[in-house]
């Protein structure tokens, strides 16, 4: 018997074949798989958590804030909550570019032929993509402390607003897992950003307070979902949100987890298998 | 599980994309524990029906059960039996060829410290160990092609899809995936192999369907499917290669078909229907003076098969031409 067939017989009698895996254990081997992935790519992830945000927070604190609010400390107060919903908006793309390069290259069919609960591949992915918008957050409000940003409701504020606004991500993730799933390629994924993305994250209230628009375009701004997050994030860090600004931005980052997810899951089963 | 006779079964197997009918009604029956070959060109069908049977898509008529499972009922079960490696290798380029089996055996249900013996154990047989931490992106196309066999294997699956297994490999790789594949069959795997090599099927397989344009054109097993085209082939190998003119010219006469020139310019082949047609062939020779360094008489190769079945040549399939008379 040769040394392969030997060790061949070996692999094969080892370990009993175990049970379907459960559904939480297949998202934490594609966590685990997302994190040696993102560790591999350090660098990229080091333009996107620090220098990025670094970037834009002093390009709009220091170039536009005085126009804007007559002083860059005011404007910052007003901005840096905004700034963090711009932060995470911009990086959900991410998550789509991912599930169409994993479908583009082989690996989606190795994924299909194994028995476990399919979501686990987006869902894990995701997860990881939190931990990244985290990072990226943390640069933002420490650069932003540093440079006179104070919360009014304090640590609390900061938290609150963190967490919500790291809701605010997963829920936006899941349309672009969509996109990422019905893309006919990668490039339309990325120019969605621009098409979609960039005109929606300046027409909100991001940079610009609503009240200094004019009285029909206000209200319209102020619908847009970003604004909306960009509000109900500013009134968490300041401690002025109502229930209502809070309501209404929950309701629609529901709407988007409630209605892309199941599209998603759906579109993802079916690739392939039309 | 029961003792079943097939492996695969299927019936009309229908698949458009479409518009363009990809398959048009394969019937297929695979021996548990044998090797079984789907010959075809690219475009014949293969990779469809492959991903049919192996769970990834859905047919549009006809049914398939794999090992008593249907494919679209009970896939998931039907997955539990089956390894696939496609034409592009299936792994995750980005992670190392360790890290990708650990993933792939964490998704089978293995935990961590049972994936990462596995993994170890997978990577050895397949001669992987050494460059078990570069990441998978960097190997060669024989390693690549080695991952992805191992990462079918963890499922110690019963029946491996092996989707032209070799297609883009140097010679050296290609015999490392045709001994893998023998030694598997050895230990009781069935494999159903796709390949547009005739000397691969011939090689590897016990039974070939020859898929062109959808359709089962021929089945059976090697010798068969050679033995249907209904002729010997006579074979001659000559000491000068100048004389080629004038033994093309004896065959044509005594064998009544015309002589094809092989890689090799002093090698002539021909259709022999009749033993006896040889022996006088080899006597002609002589009396012309050619001198003959070889002789002689065997099957058809499959290419030949192959033309016969298709009455197409193909350039990937064929390499052979017919002499030229001077």
């Amino acid at each position: 018997m040769s040394t392969t067939e030997s060790k061949l017989m070996l692999a094969l009698n080892a370990g009993e074949t175990p049970r379907r895996p459960h559904a939480l254990h297949a998202i934490a081997a594609f966590v685990w798989r997302s994190w040696r992935g993102t560790l591999k790519m350090l660098h990229y992830l080091a333009i996107d958590v620090l220098i990025f945000p670094v970037i834009f927070l002093l390009i709009f604190t220091y170039l536009f804030g005085g126009a804007i609010s007559g002083g860059t400390g005011a404007y910052l107060q007003y901005l840096l909550p905004g700034m963090l919903v711009y932060t995470v908006t911009s990086m959900t793309v991410y998550i789509g570019i991912g599930i169409k390069n994993d479908i583009d290259r082989g690996v989606f069919n190795r994924f299909r032929t194994l028995p476990f609960w399919q979501p686990a591949a987006i869902i894990g992915t995701m997860l990881i993509q939190l931990l990244t918008y985290t990072s990226a957050l943390i640069t933002t409000i420490l650069l932003g402390m540093a440079l006179g940003f104070r919360p009014e409701a304090g640590i609390i504020g900061v938290l609150s607003g963190l967490i919500f606004v790291v809701l605010y991500a997963f829920c936006l993730s899941w349309l672009f897992a969509f996109i990422g799933v019905i893309a006919k390629k990668v490039e339309s994924i990325t120019s969605m950003t621009y098409i979609v993305l960039y005109p929606l994250l300046f027409t909100s209230n991001v940079f610009v307070d609503t009240s200094t628009m004019p009285d029909w375009l206000g209200p319209i701004i102020a619908w847009n979902p970003i604004s909306l997050a960009s509000t109900a994030a500013r009134g968490l860090m300041h401690g002025s949100a109502s229930f209502g600004d809070l309501a209404s931005a929950l309701a629609v980052m529901a709407v988007f987890a409630l209605v892309f997810a199941p599209l998603t899951f759906r579109a993802y089963r079916r690739k392939g298998s039309q | 599980m029961e003792r079943i006779r097939y492996a695969i079964e299927a019936r009309g197997i229908q698949k458009s994309f479409g518009g363009t009918e990809v398959l048009k009604g394969i019937d297929l029956q695979v021996e548990r524990g044998t090797v079984y070959a789907l010959l075809g060109p690219n475009g014949a069908g293969k990779t469809t029906l492959v991903h049919i049977l192996s769970t990834l898509l859905r047919p549009d008529g006809g049914e398939a059960r794999v090992f008593g499972l249907d494919v679209v009922q009970s896939s998931d079960a039907v997955r539990r039996h089956i390894g696939l490696t496609g034409q592009f290798a299936a792994v995750d380029e980005s992670l190392s060829g360790r890290e990708n089996l650990m993933l792939f055996s964490r998704l089978l249900g293995y935990r961590k410290r049972d994936a990462a013996a596995r993994a170890e154990e997978w990577l050895d047989v397949f001669g992987l160990s050494d460059a078990a931490g570069k990441q998978a992106g960097t190997y060669s196309g024989g390693m690549r092609r080695r991952l992805d066999i191992a990462a079918a294997m963890l499922v110690k699956p019963e029946l491996l899809f092996l989707d032209e297994p070799t297609t883009g490999l140097d010679p050296r790789s290609r015999n490392e995936v045709w001994d893998i594949v023998r030694l598997l069959t050895e230990r009781g795997t069935t494999v159903l192999l796709t390949t547009q090599y005739l000397e691969e099927a011939d090689r590897l397989s016990d039974r070939i369907a020859v898929i062109h344009e959808g359709v089962v054109i021929a089945e059976g097993t090697p010798a068969e499917l050679k033995a249907s085209v209904g002729s010997g082939t006579v074979r001659v190998q000559l000491a000068r290669k100048e004389q080629r003119g004038d033994a093309a010219m004896a065959m044509r006469q005594v064998l009544g078909a015309a002589a094809r020139q092989d890689a090799d310019p002093a090698v002539l082949t021909a259709p022999a229907l009749d033993p006896k047609l040889a022996a006088r062939l080899l006597l002609e020779l002589s009396q012309a003076g050619i001198e003959v360094e070889q002789f002689s008489l065997g099957q058809p190769s499959l290419d030949e098969v192959f033309l016969s079945l298709t009455g197409q040549k193909n350039e990937v399939l064929f390499e052979s031409k017919e002499v030229q008379s001077s």
